[in-house]
């Protein structure tokens, strides 16, 4: 067992650092952050000023030399634009985008799970196809026009939910959140809908499918003939069954949820990860862009590697397969 | 005489009770967010904006960018060819209570001066200019050869508390962090910083004890940062904000029909313009009709830049692409503003002129072309770029439009071809801060030089001695009348005569408010809240 964690670590390692080379290397073909930040009053001797106080006068790869040394340091580098670290400033605005991730995925599973089940029950009724009809939308429209016109209809049609921004912020437990007024609340409601569509789409899709599968089982059969009432069946031997898969893929899910609500957050001026990352990319802000997606690649390498790992422990073949190859 | 009004210029003029009882506060939405809250960071547009409500500069634009108005300072002169005299006001407080004297002054201009780790500062003012303190509301700022641009030079250093405390490190110890988190944002001007939550809002709150010309309408003023313009303008629409800045031109026929929204918008000092490659005999753009390499470029000859110039109907581009909302250019500042040349006027569409110059100077079968131009940094500039396209492809000279974002189009356009201009044909834009045509002479017209910083912007390296002349002699006459006219002497020979640049529209902009407020449209695209005005 730990000679499969040790070479799962080594790997994660692997992968981090050949990512840090691509990300860095990415990022500097893209334009030159002085010609975007500087004023146009400047002078030639002043963007070359500018060019040194930034490091960008020396070549490739002492910067990446420079910035690999600084990472294993901790210090992702300092932002061009709010000269402040990077690594902080995205941290900073970490909560805001996992609050609405969260609410999104509560969104996601409360209607769609249930939706889901009763299509799955239920699948000739008309109820259920309109069900089914809705989700292709909602796979298939575009976040940011959806956006734009829920804002139409809610904001300035009806005037029933703010059309940017979030709300009044508390502290609780330490993290700034912003949910628990009505307030900050209302404000989060939109974009997280929006977010929650696609995702609400596909576990309607999985618990649909799920039932269907389930309902032809023989311990199905068997607690019908049982006698068991319907609701029981349906809540927990149904349910109990169709939910795993659910989990499954939510869960890898909710990772690009947090990494990359980029255009939920633009069009609802939203403060979180994803409209800094933006930001910055319309800056060629270059630390944070290296930043974010550095953070991003350990995020979603320590959920592979938790992933592995469970599997692992659930199927020793998985286990047997990797020692012996 | 609005703007005169707003400022009360007349001495100690009172203005006119109309606050109401109850707090008044705006929201204000607002495209682009400012990199800090440090005034010597960033010479930057959004933050010049917002940090001048918050510190005072010894002297500020008018909107209109028509006149000069004292600040920190009662009066400014030239005592002699190379020294000015800045007389301040007695009892400017700052928002700390502590007293504006000259030594803060001095203080501000030196950090300004040696700022370092920051995004372009404000050297390019600061420059070979000496302040010395006289007493404590005087002080002389000498240079070595007379500079007539001092007034200009000053409308832009802020002026900040000489004890702000920091954090410590370089920059007299006092980082842009500490400016971000307020401790060391203490200013003199009408509002106090309150808070900055990046990402979404700025929040200034009216500072009591300000007794300077600029009107203080709110109480409050927030600033969200809304960057897609679909929502800014939705919400406006929504009740969400009370203003908003930068209207896209698409959105301006609708919102004039909705009446609870008002629109203000006025001309800015930012020209749209077009530089064409003057300095390769091998431009890397410029091509037979069929796409073939050239082994001449005909846009090193004046008459077919002329040519270019006339075959593009620019009353058609205002009109179609622009929604009406800008003005026809042939020069480098709209009306109204200093050192204009009175002669000339945008060139008039001729396609039969052009045809004939075309022929004259030997190109009459015409040539291929691509026009590059960014697609996210002035109103409507890819499909400007488009129109124009159509226009010289029409007139017999086929171009191709590229358009690309802004981060990867001026790094090309300036120095992409081993660190020269990589394109033949750009389209660009220039806003004149100085108020005057000096500094887009000096940075889009004159020679391309490094060790005299001139021409840092030149990208076509347009390149002619007699306009580096007319230049170089109007920075050091000190006379406005006479230095007008050579800044408008230099524009006609640069523009008129050589057509170093083509010059397409004056951009007009725009900005929103519910109905019973309006904005004080402001040459210089500042969105400053003191500008949004209850009507009475």
């Amino acid at each position: 067992m730990s000679v499969f964690i040790i070479r799962r670590l080594l790997q994660s390692g692997v992968v981090v650092i050949i990512m840090s080379f691509i990300v860095f290397s990415g990022v500097f073909l893209i334009g030159d952050p002085v010609e975007i930040l500087v004023s146009d009053d400047a002078d030639q001797e002043e963007r070359e000023e500018m060019i040194k106080s930034m490091g960008l006068d020396k070549p490739f790869l002492v910067q990446y030399g420079i910035f690999v040394s600084k990472a294993l340091k901790g210090n992702l580098g300092e932002s061009f634009v709010f000269n402040e670290p990077a690594l902080l400033l995205i941290l900073d605005r970490m909560p805001a985008t996992m609050e609405l991730a969260v609410v999104s995925l509560m969104i996601a599973i409360i209607f769609g799970i249930p939706l889901g089940v009763w299509a799955g029950l239920k699948p000739e009724s008309w109820a259920s196809k309109s069900i089914m009809t809705g989700s292709i939308l909602g796979f298939s429209l575009p976040t940011f026009w959806v956006g734009i016109m829920m804002i139409l209809f809610f904001a300035v049609m009806l005037g029933w939910l703010p059309s940017t921004g979030r709300g009044d912020v508390q502290v609780i437990l330490g993290m700034p959140i912003s949910i628990f007024s009505w307030d900050g609340f209302s404000h989060v409601l939109m974009p997280a809908v929006n977010l929650a569509l696609f995702k609400l789409s596909m576990v309607i899709r999985l618990a649909r499918a799920g039932t269907r599968e389930v309902l032809h089982q023989d311990y199905i059969k068997f607690a019908k003939a049982k006698g068991l009432q319907e609701s029981r069946i349906i809540l927990v031997h149904v349910m109990k069954n169709i939910l795993i898969p659910v989990v499954t893929v939510l869960g890898l899910e909710f990772g690009g949820l947090v990494a990359f609500s980029v255009v939920t957050e633009t069009v609802f001026a939203w403060p979180g990860m994803g409209k800094l990352l933006i930001d910055s990319i319309g800056l060629l802000d270059r630390p944070i862009i290296v930043a974010y997606l550095m953070i991003i690649v350990f995020l979603f390498v320590f959920i592979n590697l938790v992933v592995d790992i469970l599997y692992s422990i659930l199927d020793p073949r998985v286990r047997l397969q990797d020692v012996k190859s | 005489m609005k703007s005169l009004r707003r400022l009360g210029l007349a001495a100690g003029a009172v203005l006119m009770l109309s606050t109401p009882l109850q707090a008044a506060d705006i929201v204000i939405g607002i495209r682009s967010e400012p990199s800090s809250i440090d005034p010597y960071f960033h010479n930057l547009g959004p933050n010049n904006a917002m940090l001048g409500q918050i510190f005072d500069r010894l002297n500020d634009w008018t909107p209109k960018m028509d006149k000069m108005f004292g600040r920190a300072a009662k009066s400014w002169k030239a005592i002699n060819e190379t020294t000015w005299e800045y007389k301040l006001h007695k009892g400017i407080k700052f928002h700390d209570g502590s007293d504006l004297t000259a030594d803060d002054v001095i203080f501000s201009y030196d950090r300004a001066a040696n700022y370092t780790g920051g995004n372009s500062s404000f050297r390019t003012y600061t420059k070979g200019k000496t302040l010395k303190k006289i007493d404590d509301y005087t002080i002389h700022i000498t240079t070595e050869k007379p500079y007539p641009l001092m007034p200009n030079d000053t409308t832009t250093v802020m002026i900040m508390s000489s004890e702000a405390k920091g954090t410590g490190g370089k920059n007299k110890g006092i980082s842009a962090k500490d400016f971000n988190n307020g401790l060391a944002a203490i200013g003199s001007g009408p509002y106090k910083f309150v808070e900055w939550k990046k990402g979404d809002r700025i929040v200034l709150e009216k500072f009591a004890g300000y007794k300077g010309p600029i009107e203080q309408p709110w109480d409050k003023i927030t600033f969200k940062f809304i960057k897609a313009e679909p929502a800014r303008v939705a919400a406006l629409l929504a009740g969400d904000v009370d203003a908003i800045d930068n209207v896209p031109t698409s959105d301006i026929e609708r919102l004039k029909k909705n009446a609870k929204v008002t629109l203000s918008s006025g001309v800015s000092n930012r020209v749209i313009y077009l530089h064409m490659d003057q300095f390769r005999d091998k431009s890397p753009f410029v091509t037979t009709k069929d796409g073939k390499p050239l082994d001449k470029n005909p846009l090193k000859n004046p008459k077919v830049r002329k040519a270019i110039s006339m075959m593009i109907n620019r009353e058609a581009i205002v009109e179609r692409v622009m929604e009406g909302v800008a003005i026809p250019a042939g020069q480098l500042l709209p009306e109204g503003f200093f050192g204009r040349s009175k002669k000339l006027s945008f060139e008039k569409y001729d396609p039969k002129g052009a045809k004939k110059l075309l022929e004259e100077a030997g190109w009459g079968d015409g040539f291929g072309l691509t026009i590059h131009g960014p697609n996210d940094r002035y109103i409507n500039d890819a499909k400007i770029c488009e129109a124009i396209g159509q226009m010289l492809s029409a007139q017999g000279i086929p171009t191709k439009v590229v358009t690309m974002p802004k981060n990867v189009y001026f790094k090309r356009a300036s120095k992409g071809a081993k660190g020269l201009p990589e394109f033949s044909f750009v389209l660009v834009g220039w806003g004149s801060g100085t108020g005057e045509p000096s500094s887009p002479l000096k940075s889009l017209l004159a020679t391309h030089d490094k060790s005299k910083g001139m021409g840092a912007s030149n990208r076509g390296r347009h390149s002619d001695p007699k306009v580096d002349g007319l230049i170089n002699e109007a920075l050091a006459t000190v006379d406005d009348v006479k230095r007008g006219k050579l800044l408008a002497q230099a524009t006609e020979l640069a523009i008129g005569e050589n057509q170093g640049i083509i010059p397409l529209h004056y951009q007009v902009n725009t900005w929103a408010t519910r109905k019973g407020l309006k904005f004080n449209p402001r040459a210089d695209e500042r969105t400053t809240g003191h500008d949004y005005i209850p009507v009475k």
